[in-house]
């Protein structure tokens, strides 16, 4: 089942004072821009900065409505603008720098909040916020200040807020950005836990190509459009296409595919380090 | 700029870390006013004797207290020595145009010991309470305002986040502070007017910041669901204890001392 549906999305920032302006005059922030994901699915969406992956983020949870084209959730369509909470329950979106997400001074109380907004009974938060925070490895620190803690530790709170709202997906947007090596492998463990174990689906904007090689789907933007899509195996096979717009592969993609316009014999679909590593041995062999 | 303890809070597990924060928030305003009423010494006597209970059972180390007495003991002293000026009656001491009475020497006496502890009493509330206890209290026992149109949910929130944002915002200045002396920016040195100065650059990023801050902020409580205070719920809800009816009994024993006293002693100050 389709959970979420982008059909021919475009959108462009109009200023509503510049009367002379016209409509098809405003820069296309995104342009065409179709992909579906399924219930379940973990994927992950590529491309450089300013490229409109945020621009998308922002339209799966209504925050932005498309100037043309139409964006279904579960279904619902989020012009439809009575939908929004119904949308925002159902897709929580976590922003890049999680210092600027919390509002509470007090890290159960933060994660508390968006139920609170939901109008939930009070033993029924607690429950929920106990669960979130143990999901995201967070439980011992819930009387902690949030500014006690480090950057991967704060965006797992941030991820905990979300998923104590009970959403059906979760988009993540460049929540690593701004995380050292260890808070990034912490955040990407947590996601891909949340995905695995209690089957939430995960959109996961990035720039680092190695945290989408496990993806279910990978989709790549460039310039407001929709690159290529595909398994991580597909799209990472093009290495001259994303080349040609200065995008990177994972390393070990990029390795073999140097070897073999080397002219050495190796398999240039490989993605994993441990995969790339048998490969070249029975290369050396 | 890292040490401003702000809102004070000192975690233990006393009995006042445990009461109800709006009754204590009631407590303490009756308190205030009661240290006002007291006329005479023994009236004064019940009321220190009460503040210093409280200390004792906060279980904060009083040296905490000490500090927060050290920041207003200029100000105490000069009102006080003021006070032994105002006095009317028989001069015990005489110099100049300077005349002290008894009556003087009682109103400074009063004054200070009064300031004091309101001090002290305050403190133990901050002490105590955490800030979000504290704000919690606060829009709880504001609520009955809605009907005069006043936005008590809207203020609380100000309040949380504003609390939330203090140590986010002080680490950003020392980080401002240390980009600007990088590029060879004076801010220890020159006169007054020059350090304010000095003090601009750091301002304007900083207030830069806030805005964005405030801005993301804006976006990521709207993505949970946030419509304002109207139909929201709260995870955490105030119970009164045994405890709290309890305080609420010993607030007023000491109410009828105090009343007592300044209605069958005689009066000292007015």
């Amino acid at each position: 089942m389709e959970f979420i549906t982008a059909q021919n999305l475009v959108f462009r920032y109009i200023d509503e004072d510049d009367e002379q302006l016209n409509i098809n005059q405003a820069k296309k922030v995104l342009d065409d821009v179709s992909f579906t994901v399924k219930k379940g699915e973990f994927v992950a969406l590529l491309g450089h900065n300013g490229c409109g992956k945020s621009t998308v983020a922002k339209h799966l949870n209504a925050m932005l409505l498309p100037t043309g084209g139409k964006v279904y959730i579960d279904s619902i369509d989020t012009s439809n603008e009575t939908e929004d909470f119904e949308v925002r329950r159902k897709v929580g979106l976590v922003l890049q720098n999680p210092d600027n997400q919390l509002v509470a001074s007090i890290v159960e109380e933060d994660v508390a909040f968006g139920p609170e907004n939901l109008g939930i009974e009070p033993k029924e938060i607690r429950k929920r916020v106990d669960n979130a925070l143990k999901a995201v490895d967070m439980y011992d620190y819930k009387n902690q200040p949030p500014h006690k803690l480090s950057g991967g530790q704060k965006q797992r709170v941030a991820i905990a807020g979300i998923i104590a709202m009970e959403p059906s997906c979760i988009v993540l947007d460049e929540p690593t950005a701004m995380l050292d090596p260890k808070g990034r492998e912490e955040v990407i463990r947590t996601i891909k836990k949340l995905n695995r174990e209690q089957g939430i689906t995960i959109v996961l904007i990035t720039h680092y190509m190695e945290e989408a090689i496990d993806a279910d789907k990978v989709i790549v933007m460039d310039d407001g459009k929709v690159l290529t899509q595909g398994t991580p195996k597909e799209v990472f096979s093009q290495v001259e296409l994303l080349k040609r717009h200065r995008l990177d592969v994972p390393q070990v993609t990029e390795l073999c595919y140097l070897l073999r316009s080397c002219g050495v014999e190796i398999d240039t679909l490989c993605l994993h380090t441990d995969e790339c590593i048998e490969k070249l041995v029975e290369v050396l062999k | 700029m890292r040490d401003i303890a702000f809102g004070q809070y000192y975690p233990s597990n006393s009995i006042l870390h445990r009461l109800d924060p709006r009754g204590k928030i009631l407590m303490l305003i009756v308190f205030l006013v009661l240290v006002f009423c007291t006329n005479n010494y023994y009236s004064l006597a019940v009321v220190i004797f009460a503040v210093v209970a409280v200390v004792l059972l906060s279980k904060v180390p009083v040296r905490l207290y000490f500090k927060s007495l050290k920041m207003i003991l200029f100000i105490v002293l000069i009102t006080s020595f003021l006070n032994l000026f105002y006095g009317t009656g028989e001069p015990i001491f005489e110099f100049w145009v300077f005349k002290i009475t008894l009556a003087g020497i009682n109103n400074a006496v009063f004054v200070s010991v009064r300031i004091f502890c309101l001090i002290l009493i305050s403190s133990t509330l901050t002490f105590t309470t955490s800030p979000t206890d504290l704000t919690d209290a606060l829009e709880r026992l504001m609520k009955p305002l809605t009907i005069f149109h006043v936005k008590v949910h809207e203020i609380a929130m100000m309040m949380t986040i504003a609390l939330r944002f203090v140590p986010l915002l002080l680490e950003e200045t020392d980080k401002i502070m240390s980009a600007q002396k990088a590029r060879g920016a004076d801010m220890e040195s020159g006169n007054l007017v020059h350090r304010i100065k000095a003090l601009v650059p750091v301002l304007i990023p900083l207030f830069v910041s806030a805005f964005r801050r405030a801005y993301e902020l804006a976006v990521a409580m709207e993505c949970r669901c946030y419509q304002g205070g109207e139909g929201r719920t709260r995870m955490k809800t105030l119970h009164l204890h045994k405890r709290d009816y309890v305080s609420v009994a010993i607030i007023i024993l000491i109410i009828s001392g105090v009343v007592l006293c300044n209605v069958f002693l005689p009066q000292v100050v007015r």
